[in-house]
């Protein structure tokens, strides 16, 4: 690497570190005031846990040796007979390990115990992290069937949503879900939270180039595209059924993000704002759907990185035209080994998210008790009070 | 005239304040307010320890209304707050003296 795509890498890894705890602070706008300590808290520690286990194990799981495309091997354990040149690229994945796992806190929200989120994202990241990265970035079987994943629409969008859909399941309603209004508490909080992941996800995307270089260049411009078609989307399909809320514009760029996250090293500018249009319309009716069912994925995990990861996936199947070709372009197994890697991975994630969440359910036990969810989870986890 | 406070479940609210519009009770004051009846709020175990959390939130709700009505709006109120658990909150019942509108002048007692 030369220094200065070293230079870009680092910078890019730095950008990405934000994005936790502004997930965190998009999160923490949307939940009622006496959990906003607790949904913040839950991202910082992700960002921790998943510091120290990347370290330890995460990276080489992902990009070890591979063995028979699914897992990587354990030579780098403790980052072991790595040249300091390579850290660059551990703490750029490192990152991205974090945000996905702060995203699936979106189906914890206001319920679940502090101890038990802990427990459940040391086995997350393991589990269900390690090998998906390791199929499509480290040379596993996704890899080799030639599926896309430009930044992490695979890897980071589809397996966090579908994990929070099951993780919902497994979790159960908040009290009072569908019964009395849980507003959010502070939309301020949550808009300053999606301008910190906007802004981080230029180094998602376009630091997903490894240099310095063009490649950079249209990722960086195809993600700014992406997120603001997205953003006029969904205020417009909402504005038709009520007012245009600035929930729904940053809702819609985040879904116009996610979904250009696969495709951004592989597609111009004008299939950009297709994508991120797309992916607002999408996004949104998803999060209907999700009401409409009465499931209580909190904060729309599901509906816009689920949902909107799967379309970016396909997308990039679909428009395809720079580096790669897509259906567009006549290449019809671009589209179908696309589908095979959102398939792949939305069950992976899914299943394997039933059964960490059932395993620490049985164990320590997931949820809080109703006292202490009725006074709310800053007081009992973390004996704080946001706002006096 | 009379004056009802009273004090509920902040979840409650909006039950109780679309029951009270439709019962035709649309003017009202509503505040945040902390407090505690007699339980002193709740005790949350843990294990070994114990917490208080004795100043719990809720709303007040203020409504000034005529006497024939009062009766109609406290029924509402309890029928729409209750949970049957503790907590549930209270309410008060106080006379008024007088009543003006700013706008106008009017004086109403």
């Amino acid at each position: 690497m030369n220094p200065g795509d070293v230079a870009w890498l680092l910078t890019s890894t730095a950008l990405v570190m934000l994005m936790t705890p502004g997930l965190g602070l998009f999160y923490g706008g949307m939940v009622g005031k006496k959990n906003v300590l607790s949904m913040i808290s839950m991202s910082f520690i992700t960002f921790a846990v998943v510091s120290i286990q990347w370290v330890l194990l995460g990276y080489t799981m992902a990009f070890g040796r591979d063995i028979s495309g699914l897992l990587g091997g354990l030579e780098h354990i403790g980052l072991k007979d790595l040249k300091m040149i390579d850290y660059a690229f551990v703490a750029f994945q490192l990152v991205f390990a974090a945000i996905t796992l702060a995203i699936i806190t979106s189906a914890m929200a206001e319920r679940v115990k502090f101890s038990a989120f802990i427990l459940f994202a040391v086995l997350w990241t393991s589990i269900v992290y390690d090998p998906l990265a390791h199929w499509v970035w480290g040379n596993g079987w996704l890899a080799k069937l030639g599926a896309l994943d430009f930044a992490g629409g695979t890897v980071v969008h589809i397996s966090s949503g579908f994990s929070a859909l099951a993780l919902a399941f497994v979790v159960g309603k908040r009290r009072g879900f569908g019964e009395y209004s849980m507003e959010p508490h502070n939309i301020p909080m949550t808009l300053l939270g999606a301008a910190l992941l906007w802004f981080g996800w230029f180094g998602f995307n376009a630091g997903s180039a490894l240099a310095a270089n063009d490649l950079a260049a249209n990722a960086f411009i195809v993600t700014n595209t992406a997120a603001s078609a997205g953003a006029i989307s969904w205020l417009i399909v909402s504005w038709i059924k009520g007012k245009p809320g600035s929930l729904g514009i940053v809702s819609g760029a985040i879904a116009g993000l996610v979904a250009i996250t696969p495709a951004a090293g592989f597609v111009d500018p004008l299939s950009a704002i297709i994508i991120g249009v797309v992916a607002g319309v999408i996004c949104y009716y998803a999060m209907l759907f999700r009401i409409s069912k009465g499931i209580d994925e909190s904060l729309d995990a599901w509906a816009i990185h689920g949902v909107g990861g799967f379309w970016g996936a396909i997308a990039t199947g679909i428009f395809a035209s720079v580096g790669a070709t897509g259906l567009l372009l006549g290449n019809v197994g671009q589209l179908v080994a696309q589908i095979i890697g959102a398939v792949s991975a939305a069950l992976y994630a899914f299943v394997l998210t039933l059964i960490i969440a059932k395993f620490v359910d049985m164990t320590i036990g997931l949820r809080v008790s109703n006292e202490e969810e009725y006074v709310g989870l800053d007081v009992s986890q973390h004996g704080e009070v946001a706002y006096t | 005239m009379k004056k009802i406070e009273a004090i509920i479940r902040p979840e409650k609210l909006e039950c109780v304040k679309k029951a009270l519009e439709e019962s035709g009770y649309v003017a009202m004051t509503i505040t945040e307010v902390k407090g505690r009846g007699e339980q002193k709020g709740i005790k949350l175990q843990f294990r070994g320890r114990i917490m208080d959390v004795d100043m719990l939130p809720k709303i007040k709700i203020e409504i000034v209304a005529d006497d024939e009505d009062v009766e109609e709006i406290i029924n509402t109120i309890i029928q729409n707050a209750r949970t049957g658990k503790y907590g549930d909150g209270k309410i008060f019942v106080l006379p008024v003296e007088r009543s003006i509108r700013i706008r106008t002048g009017e004086i109403k007692s």
